[in-house]
């Protein structure tokens, strides 16, 4: 029975897949191992393009005064290095790894949806290309920020305004497809027998992110609609002149833009808690505990938005609620924390590439979100707000968190992407360069923040040099570590030592029961979960 | 291989619905959020409407700093500023007092003025019965006004507020309106 319909399915796909060659073969893919590829590509290259713009910035911010580049350009550089980092290398990375392993993890031979799939992705090239094309016309690409402020994205932001408007809705489009995908994928693809609670967590946290991207994603088309028609065609929605109120453009800004920040950290702990327990050799610890832990930390997601907003001049108690919500959210995230501590506990672990990254992850993203507690304070966060003490925080919980787990799931999966086993010391090398650079680069913009450094400034004043001077070496030779990574992805898919099934000795999940490199069509028959 | 494709294509239909109705939410967001403001009184934001004096009684044994702030949009070529800076009244009184505003370009401008309240929870009790906020303010050019404003502190404005700011910030929206002054212009 099984080979017969195993035989089938290769006739089927000699008749439509097996034709085109080349780049057609990428164009037309509705194959989704090719598609995840396709998306963790081009997030790869996003992520050193946007790296490129933060070495411009540490470049300039090296030494006090102007030296590099002009104050406008400086601005088009941080805006852009934002929303290349957030749309194009970290959500695009999640969508990729979801697409490569959702389906083998749940035991179904594709997505749900394979043509929307190969369009989710092929649209996001044309919506890089328009944001990063708009730095090369008159009058510079978006310098407002990645957050685009109204008045400054409306009043006075540069012609090119309407390319970022339209590319945010490109982009937006693309995730929320891809979001789509995913819910229909998990909810009706599933082998027999996966239930709900038997889900990998990787599994889970995503189904719970594409519900998040597709309530806040439209938020965020609506609010670059209204800064297009304030600035093009004479509403008022931002103009206080016209009736309407720039401070409103913050509460729908942040209303999409807290949960973005959970989209971009939830799949991470569906990683997180894959590799923890392959490398202790235990279960993980506490598996209903991390969904009800995650569903709740997207629920709170949607009531904590003004706390981006504390210095607008809130009543007192808008303050106080946002304060005590944002708070909360560290009650089931500390749930995380301790049960990946608790799965750690008295196992038999060893420290393979991806669970260094792991480990790296929960301390430094421990860290980022404590700095996220000292920013909820309400009148702390009028001494830190827009300092170095925000960036610090974010890139603590963006780069060594997201980033980070992004990486870990590369070297924990890429044996049974490739079909070898990556070089496990250049892996090292890539893990001890990243780690103790990232800490150099990141770290000391806390002092910097606490001394009243404010951000998305080109100079500074001359009593922050010395701390700038290390911030920048150590920003260089991050940028510089990932290109070890690079190297091994290259190396990985080139060959090296052949892998087995499954690679690691205390994994679990349908992934590893196919073979390695996994084939192109995999659970043709779904497979039967006890 | 029938089945699955319903079902997916049902759960298709749904979730784009969801999707185009958060699409909609935002924009909803924006009525909400001006009535969340009026009703909460929130924001600073003062009625937009003037307000009647009727029946109103004077609490003389309260005594309530106004203060007067006005400021210019960047780059609109008017000058704008109180009469008077400050002044103090009894809840419920009430108080007239002006603004000055000179056109210093040599073309015809329109401006509008938008008011704000410090601190926000204020700005409910603070009623004007004649603003010329209310109106688009239309100068010619080099013309001077004198810019009325009639307004009286509800007497239960909370006792832990003994001082309101009124902040005025005028805008140029000449071009929105069209440069044409309409026959009430300002000579």
């Amino acid at each position: 029975m099984s080979t017969t319909t195993h035989d089938t399915a290769a006739v089927h796909d000699d008749h439509h897949h097996g034709a085109p060659k080349g780049i057609m073969r990428w164009l037309l893919t509705t194959n989704h191992k090719d598609i995840g590829s396709l998306y963790l590509w081009f997030s790869f290259i996003m992520f050193l393009t946007g790296g490129a713009m933060a070495m411009v910035i540490r470049a300039e911010l090296f030494q006090p005064g102007l030296q590099l580049v002009e104050p406008n350009f400086f601005n088009q550089m941080t805006t852009v290095h934002g929303l290349i980092m957030v749309f194009g290398a970290v959500m695009p990375a999640f969508t990729g790894l979801a697409n490569w392993l959702i389906p083998m993890m749940i035991g179904a031979p594709d997505m749900a949806l394979p043509r929307m799939n190969n369009w989710s992705f092929w649209i996001l090239p044309f919506a890089f290309t328009m944001l990063i094309g708009s730095l090369f016309m008159e009058g510079g690409g978006p310098n407002f920020g990645w957050t685009f402020y109204a008045p400054l994205s409306t009043t006075y932001s540069p012609d090119t305004t309407a390319l970022f408007v339209f590319s945010v809705h490109i982009m937006g489009i693309s995730s929320i497809m891809g979001a789509i995908n995913v819910i229909v994928t998990i909810v009706n693809m599933r082998a027999p027998g996966m239930t709900w609670m038997k889900l990998p967590l990787f599994v889970w946290t995503w189904l719970i992110t594409a519900f998040l991207l597709i309530a806040v994603m439209p938020v965020l088309a609506g609010a670059v609609t209204m800064v297009l028609t304030d600035k093009y065609f004479g509403t008022s929605f931002f103009d206080a002149a016209g009736g309407g109120d720039p401070v409103m453009f913050q509460h729908i800004f942040w209303f999409f833009g807290h949960p973005e920040v959970y989209i971009m950290i939830l799949p991470s702990f569906g990683i997180i808690s894959a590799i923890i327990p392959a490398f202790s050799r235990k279960k993980l610890f506490g598996y209903s505990s991390m969904v009800y832990a995650t569903a709740s930390i997207a629920i709170l997601s949607f009531l904590v938005w003004a706390h981006h907003m504390f210095t607008t001049g809130m009543p007192v108690f808008a303050e106080l609620f946002f304060m005590y919500c944002t708070m909360l959210i560290a009650v089931p995230t500390g749930v995380k924390v301790f049960n990946w501590v608790a799965t750690m506990w008295r196992g038999s672990m060893t420290f393979e590439t991806p669970m260094l990254f792991a480990l790296a992850f929960i301390i430094l993203f421990t860290i980022g979100g404590f700095s996220g507690l000292m920013l909820a304070i309400t009148p702390a966060d009028f001494q830190y707000h827009d300092t170095y003490f925000v960036v610090a925080h974010f890139h603590y919980v963006l780069v060594t968190g997201a980033v980070f787990s992004i990486m870990a799931a590369a070297y924990y999966w890429l044996p049974k992407w490739t079909g070898h086993m990556y070089s496990e010391t250049l892996g090292k090398w890539h893990f001890w360069c990243s780690v103790i650079s990232v800490n150099v680069l990141f770290f000391p913009m806390h002092f910097l923040g606490l001394a009243g450094m404010p951000r998305r400034i080109p100079d500074y004043a001359i009593q922050f040099a010395d701390i700038n001077q290390i911030v920048s070496i150590g920003g260089f030779a991050f940028g510089l570590s990932q290109l070890i990574f690079l190297a091994v992805v290259l190396k990985c898919i080139k060959g090296g030592e052949k892998a087995p099934d499954k690679p690691w000795e205390g994994a679990e999940g349908l992934e590893w029961t196919i073979a390695s490199p996994a084939p192109y069509h995999s659970f043709t028959t779904p497979p039967e979960v006890k | 291989m029938n089945q699955p494709t319903k079902s997916n294509r049902k759960l298709l239909t749904m979730l784009i619905l969801g999707a185009v109705g958060m699409f909609g939410f935002g924009f909803a967001l924006v009525p909400l959020y001006d009535v969340l403001c009026d009703t909460l009184g929130i924001n600073g934001k003062t009625q937009s409407t003037a307000s009647t004096y009727e029946a109103v009684i004077v609490d003389k044994n309260r005594t309530v700093t106004i203060e007067f702030v006005a400021q210019v949009q960047s780059g609109m070529p008017w000058e704008f500023a109180p009469t008077v800076n400050r002044i103090q009244v009894h809840p419920g009184e009430l108080t007239h007092t002006k603004f000055h505003a000179k056109n210093l370009s040599a073309n015809d401008t329109v401006g509008q003025a938008i008011p704000s309240v410090s601190p926000g929870q204020g700005a409910a009790y603070f009623n004007k019965t004649e603003c010329f906020c209310f109106n688009q303010q239309p100068l010619a050019a080099s013309a001077t006004a004198e810019l009325p404003l009639i307004f009286y502190v509800d007497p239960d404005l909370p006792e832990s507020i003994n001082t309101l700011t009124l902040s005025y910030t005028l805008y140029d929206i000449t071009e929105k309106v069209g440069s044409g002054l309409k026959q009430g212009a300002a000579k």
